[in-house]
């Protein structure tokens, strides 16, 4: 952050004009219009009534939707022309994505969940993707429960393991869809502080969907959305 | 590939009363499919053995495969002619210079020559009279041709120069004239010649229509009986390598002009009736592994719908459609390994208790045990069978999975 704002930086996700229809005897506008940079280091919410596509603009941002018209920039990439394969690829080493279900592999332990990313990219040796699970699982609080499946957890013990999934392979940007959807009040703060400290001491872009207005207001910026329509961006 | 193995086997592990299912549908079809084939091809095995041991390999007889031609049909070979009253012209049967050309034969590596004079009789004791072919032989050359030697359970085939008209007859034939050895037959020629012949061997081949019918006795005797003095009707090779039989038959022919017939155009219909029988068994083997193939089908197809959520989330961790597909396709392919190796073990089973069976068919072969050929070849074909079912069965559902889009997914979970 030396010598730039964040605006002066080059923005790591930057949708231009992005508009999503859903086509069908009623075609559905999910988002339209939307021009947005989500830069490094910025803890973004959206907000908005339900229906308004803030889910639908969180799925654009992340590559796991495609707009039916305007273009999303990845890290300068253009995304809107790359092969399935390039924005899985993308999706595995740039984006950690938090659902509002945890989403863990049932099957799977704590620990195995959080290296499955990891074990995907192979990029680290096994013993050192097992050092790397554990660490992230103390930063979160939660090395007691690395050896649990997740029917062994608690909602807010699964939903910080699904938070550590997300960091596994330390992505440039985390998108939350209404994470703190399904925690009690205590649990949800503990998130958004995770989510806090994730984007100001890390530098990570995160960008999270509630519609939670208190927690939202915690966020260094604003989205609020209508109708698929950003009316405010503060 | 280790991490989709791993998600694969913990998909498998989590159905796991199906699995067996599927993996038991797979084991029934490829032990059945091992142990029929190795029933199947013991018996064709056996049954060709026993056809090729007790006939010739090649056999070139007095006869010609066309008629030949009236001098006015070769000279106008290229019109249409109608010959009327045609006398046949009464010659002696038999093959002509047939020494030399038993001696020329034998110049040919890698088999033994022999000459017959085959005919029929009819064979009268204790006032029974059964039709009988007897076949004139020259034991020196027989052994090498025939297993007459071998198939003899009393006596010798050296023993038709120590007795004078000794005679050598199938163990069948005997039960039908209720005669023994020593005994005294009477044998009728339709040349109408009527000799005493004495019973000096008997032989079991295996193949009930020889035991009951055929006899042996010195080539000599036989030309006596049927009034064909120093005249052969047949010369029948034995070959070490049996493949040639076609070949060399051919040749004979084209040089001698006799009819010359290698085992195989002999026994063209039965051989023909094994292929197709085989094929039979192929189809319905490979019907019991289709079924098998549906049972993968639907644990897969089933593991597809409920995992649908997590492949949505594992797409959204950056997999791509491939990983998916393998990963479905890897648990057809588990079933089906985990059913070949199961029905590998079945299929020996069944094989090594069948090998011990013991069967009765005397109206058709000697045989007293079920033949059974284990041969790796069945097995290596019945795991590529079970293993190319099971991955299509998976690569339906794995291609349906692979194809789930992960937002639709994600906004029904919500």
């Amino acid at each position: 952050m030396i010598g730039k704002t964040k605006t002066e930086e080059a923005p790591l996700i930057e949708a231009r004009n992005v508009t999503r229809r859903l086509s069908g005897e009623i075609p559905v506008t999910l988002v339209h219009d939307i021009d947005l940079a989500i830069h490094r280091g910025e803890f973004t919410t959206i907000t908005g009534p339900s229906g308004s596509g803030k889910s639908s603009l969180l799925y654009l941002l992340g590559l796991l939707d495609q707009p039916t018209e305007g273009t999303i920039f990845m890290d300068h990439i253009e995304t809107s022309d790359l092969h399935e394969g390039d924005l899985a690829r993308l999706r595995l080493t740039k984006l950690g994505f938090i659902f509002q279900f945890h989403f863990l592999l049932p099957e799977f332990t704590a620990r195995e969940n959080i290296m499955i990313p990891m074990r995907k990219l192979d990029r680290l040796h096994p013993a050192e993707m097992q050092a790397r699970a554990d660490e992230i699982l103390a930063q979160l609080d939660i090395s007691d429960h690395a050896n649990k499946r997740p029917d062994q957890m608690s909602g807010g013990q699964r939903q910080r393991v699904a938070i550590a999934r997300a960091l596994a392979n330390d992505p440039e940007v985390v998108l939350a869809d209404e994470s703190t959807g399904n925690l009690d009040s205590h649990n949800s703060e503990i998130v958004f502080d995770i989510f806090t400290k994730l984007a100001r001491e890390d530098g990570r872009a995160v960008v999270a969907v509630t519609h939670e207005r208190e927690l939202a207001d915690r966020a260094d910026r604003k989205i609020h959305l209508v109708d698929g329509a950003i009316v405010s961006d503060n | 590939m280790r991490l989709l193995l791993d998600i694969a086997w913990t998909h498998i592990r989590g159905r796991r009363r199906q699995t067996l299912i599927s993996i038991t549908g797979v084991a029934l079809g490829t032990g059945f499919f091992i142990a029929i084939s190795a029933l199947m091809a013991g018996s064709d095995a056996d049954f060709i053995d026993r056809v090729v041991n007790a006939t010739p390999h090649v056999a070139i007889k007095d006869e010609y495969r066309e008629p030949p031609k009236q001098p006015a049909e070769r000279v106008f070979a290229d019109g249409a002619v109608a010959l009327r009253g045609v006398k046949p012209k009464q010659e002696l049967r038999g093959i002509r210079q047939a020494q030399a050309r038993l001696t020329e034969i034998e110049e040919i590596a890698g088999l033994d020559v022999a000459p017959t004079l085959r005919g029929n009789a009819v064979a009268r004791y204790s006032g029974r009279d059964v039709a009988v072919s007897i076949l004139g032989v020259d034991p020196r050359r027989e052994r090498h041709v025939s297993q007459v030697e071998s198939d003899m359970t009393v006596g010798t085939l050296d023993s038709l120069y120590t007795t004078g008209n000794g005679i050598i007859i199938g163990t069948g034939l005997a039960d039908k004239l209720g005669t023994r050895m020593g005994a005294t037959l009477t044998l009728s020629s339709p040349a109408g010649t009527v000799m005493k012949m004495k019973v000096v061997g008997l032989f079991r081949s295996g193949i009930v229509q020889l035991d009951n019918t055929t006899t042996y006795a010195l080539l000599k005797k036989v030309q006596v009986l049927q009034d064909k003095p120093n005249v052969i009707n047949e010369i029948r090779i034995r070959l070490d390598n049996l493949d040639n039989a076609h070949d060399l038959a051919r040749r004979l022919e084209a040089r001698y002009g006799y009819r010359a017939e290698s085992w195989d155009e002999v026994n063209e219909g039965l051989l023909e009736t094994l292929v197709v029988r085989r094929k039979i068994m192929l189809s319905v083997v490979s019907a019991i592994l289709l079924v098998a193939g549906f049972g993968i089908y639907n644990v897969v197809s089933t593991i597809t719908y409920e995992k649908v959520r997590d492949i949505a989330i594992l797409k959204s961790l950056g997999f791509e459609e491939i990983d998916i597909k393998f990963i479905f396709i890897l648990e057809g392919f588990v079933i089906g390994l985990a059913g070949v190796v199961v029905g590998w073990a079945l299929g020996y089973g069944l094989s090594a208790y069948l090998d011990g069976v013991e069967i009765d068919m005397k109206e058709f072969t000697a045989a007293t045990s079920l033949p059974i050929l284990y041969d790796i070849t069945d097995y290596l074909i019945a795991a590529a069978f079970a293993l190319g079912a099971s991955t299509v069965a998976g690569f339906l559902p794995a291609r349906k999975a692979a194809r789930v889009n992960p937002v639709d997914i994600i906004r029904g979970a919500a």
